[in-house]
C-alpha cells in the first residue's frame, strides 16, 4: 500500500507542481493517475521513487516514510516503466534487463537466465534477446522496458505513459498485455496517462488530477462515469459529448445507441441492461453534480 | 623539387638511422614526449570533463578558461615557463600540456551531454548510482566524443611537440631547428616530413580506435568530432540539463 499524506511539491521557480495530495494507493491494484500536462501526475509518480523528493508531507510505502530510505536502493526495489523504454542503447535486449538484478549482485548466469524467462512473460521471442534496442520496432521496445520493470520481481510498478509514443494499433495491444500480466502478477502497479480512454481500461481506481496536482475525482471508472464530481471531471472524461454521451433511440422495434453527433453506436441486446461489462450510463450529461468523493 | 629528392635521401640515408640523435630515437621522444603530455591533459582534462558533463555546471567556466587556453600562443607560454624552470623538458611538457587540455576537455563533457537525457534519467530511476550512470553510462556512450578529442589532442601535440627542440635536445623537432641553423634544408624537409608522417599515422590509428569503440547498437549519425569550434556553447544545450523533467 502506498499512502500520500499531504504532500506538496514547489520547484526551485516557485511552480506549485502538487498541492496537498493525499491518497491511498490499494496493494495489487492498478491506479492510473490521469490529467492533462501541468497536472502534476508524473511529477506525483517520481515521488514515489524519490526521483523527486516532496517539499511537504509524507509518503509511507506499507507503512514505512520513504523519506528515510536510501534513494537508490529503494529505486532497485520498484519497476520502472517509462515512455520511449528508457532502455541503454549501447546494451542488449537481455543486458537491459538484467541491469538492475546485477546492481543488486544476482549471478550474472541467473541474471540472465531471469532475463530471458522475462522476455516469455512479456511476450517477447528470445531471439530478439542479443539485439540492441535500436534494432526493435516501439513496441518491443516497451515490451523490454515493462520486462526491466518487472526484473527485480518488485511488489511496485511505476509506470510513466508507457503506452505514449507507439501507435494506436500496438498501444491496444500493449494495453491487453498489461492487463494479462497484472492479472496473472496482481502488482500494485501506478499509472501515469492523459488518455482518458486508457486510465478507464487499466484503472482499479482512477484519480482525475486537474492543474497543480490537485485530485478532482478518484474512483473507480465506474463511478467517475456514472457520476462525475464536477463539470471539470464531466468535461475531461468526455461524458457529456461525443462517444460517451449515448443516448437510446427506437427504430423498427429495437433499441439503437446513437451517441451525441447523432452518430450510430450500436444497438442494444439482450434485454434492456447491457450488463456489467462497459459502463453506459444513459444520458452522462444529467449525473452531473453527483458527489461521489 | 631537388630539394625534396634531396630531403628524401635524407630521410633514407642510412647513416641517420645509428647513433646518437638518429631518426629512429628522435621518433620514439617525439611518440613518447606526445603520448606523455596526452596523458598528463588527460589526467587534469578527463576528472573535470567528467564532472561537468555529468552535473551539468561549469561548463560556461569550463568554455571560458579552455577558450583562454586556445588562445594562449604555445612557444610564448614555452619561452615564459623555460625562462622560469631553465632549459629542459619541463617546459615543453607543460606548455603542451595546456594546448592539449582544451580538446580533451571539451571531449570529455560533450560526449556527456550529447547523450539523450531520458537515458540517463532512466537509469537513475532504475536503481543507479550517480557514479554507476558514469561508468556504465555515459562513458560508454560518451567514448566517441572523448575518442574525437584525444585525437584532436594528440595532432595537436605532435606537431607543435617539434617546438620542444627549442629549449631542449629532444624530438623531431630537433632536425628542423639543427636544420635551420647549419643552412642543411634536406634536414629540415626530411624533419618536417618525418612530423607530418607521424602525424598521418596516429590519425589513421585512431580513425581505427573510432571505429572500434563506437558502441554497438548506438544508431549512427551522431556528431563523433570535435574540433576547434565546438566549445562554443550551443542554444538549448544547457537548458535541457538544468530543466529536468516536470
Amino acid at each position: 500500500m502506498i499512502e500520500f499524506r499531504s504532500v506538496s511539491k514547489q520547484f526551485p521557480d516557485g511552480t506549485l507542481a502538487v498541492d496537498d495530495f493525499s491518497l491511498v494507493l490499494p496493494s495489487h491494484k492498478t491506479t492510473v493517475l490521469v490529467g492533462s500536462s501541468g497536472s502534476g501526475k508524473t511529477t506525483l509518480l517520481r515521488m514515489i521513487n524519490r526521483m523527486v523528493d516532496p517539499t511537504g508531507g509524507a509518503i509511507e510505502i506499507d507503512g514505512v516514510d520513504i523519506a528515510g530510505l536510501e534513494p537508490v536502493k529503494l529505486r532497485r526495489s520498484i519497476g520502472y516503466v517509462m515512455q520511449n523504454s528508457g532502455l541503454l542503447p549501447h546494451r542488449t535486449v537481455v543486458d537491459n534487463v538484467a541491469t538492475v538484478p546485477l546492481l543488486r549482485g544476482v549471478p550474472k548466469k541467473r541474471a540472465r537466465a531471469d532475463a530471458l524467462a522475462l522476455l516469455d512473460t512479456v511476450g517477447l521471442e528470445r531471439s530478439l534477446a542479443d539485439r540492441y534496442p535500436s534494432q526493435l520496432s516501439g513496441g518491443q521496445q516497451q515490451r523490454v522496458g515493462v520486462a526491466r520493470g518487472l526484473a527485480v520481481n518488485p511488489n511496485i510498478l511505476l509506470m510513466d505513459e508507457p503506452f505514449g509514443a507507439v501507435d494506436p494499433i500496438v498501444r491496444a495491444e500493449l494495453q491487453q498485455e498489461l492487463i494479462r500480466l497484472q492479472r496473472e502478477l496482481g502488482k500494485t502497479v501506478v499509472f501515469v496517462t492523459h488518455d482518458v480512454e486508457e486510465a478507464f481500461l487499466l484503472g482499479d481506481q482512477v484519480v482525475i488530477l486537474r492543474q497543480g496536482g490537485r485530485v478532482a475525482q478518484v474512483g473507480s471508472p465506474t463511478e467517475i462515469l456514472a457520476s462525475p464530481a464536477d463539470d471539470f471531471v464531466a468535461s475531461f472524461v468526455g461524458a457529456d459529448r461525443g462517444k460517451r454521451a449515448l443516448h437510446l433511440e427506437s427504430q423498427g422495434g429495437r433499441d439503437i445507441l446513437v451517441d451525441s453527433e447523432g452518430r450510430l453506436a450500436g444497438v442494444l441486446t439482450g434485454g434492456s441492461r447491457p450488463g456489467e461489462a462497459d459502463p453506459v450510463p444513459g444520458s452522462g450529461a444529467s449525473a452531473q453534480g453527483g458527489d461521489s468523493r | 623539387m631537388t630539394l625534396f629528392l634531396d630531403a628524401l635521401n635524407w630521410i633514407f640515408d642510412p647513416a641517420n638511422y645509428v647513433g646518437d640523435g638518429s631518426i629512429p630515437s628522435r621518433l620514439l621522444e617525439h611518440l613518447v614526449f606526445t603520448f606523455v603530455t596526452l596523458l598528463m591533459a588527460s589526467m587534469l582534462a578527463l576528472p573535470l570533463g567528467f564532472l561537468i558533463g555529468h552535473t551539468g555546471r561549469g561548463r560556461g567556466l569550463a568554455v571560458a578558461v579552455s577558450g583562454g587556453l586556445r588562445a594562449l600562443p604555445t612557444l610564448g607560454l614555452l619561452t615564459l615557463v623555460a625562462l622560469w624552470v631553465g632549459i629542459g623538458l619541463e617546459a615543453p611538457y607543460v606548455a603542451l600540456t595546456v594546448l592539449a587540455i582544451p580538446p580533451v576537455l571539451a571531449g570529455a563533457y560533450t560526449g556527456f551531454e550529447a547523450i539523450d537525457r531520458a537515458t540517463i534519467d532512466a537509469a537513475r530511476s532504475v536503481g543507479m548510482s550517480e557514479w554507476q550512470i558514469v561508468r556504465k553510462v555515459e562513458i560508454p556512450l560518451g567514448l566517441p566524443l572523448l575518442i574525437g578529442g584525444l585525437r584532436s589532442g594528440t595532432l595537436q601535440v605532435v606537431a607543435t611537440a617539434t617546438l620542444a627542440a627549442y629549449v631542449a635536445d629532444f624530438g623531431l623537432g630537433r632536425f628542423l631547428f639543427s636544420g635551420l641553423k647549419t643552412r642543411d634544408y634536406a634536414e629540415m624537409l626530411g624533419g618536417s616530413i618525418l612530423v607530418i608522417l607521424l602525424a598521418l599515422v596516429l590519425e589513421g590509428i585512431f580513425s581505427v580506435i573510432h571505429r572500434v569503440i563506437l558502441p554497438r547498437g548506438v544508431a549512427a549519425g551522431r556528431p563523433t568530432e570535435v574540433r576547434a569550434g565546438s566549445v562554443r556553447p550551443r542554444p538549448g544545450m544547457e537548458s535541457t540539463i538544468a530543466k529536468g523533467r516536470k
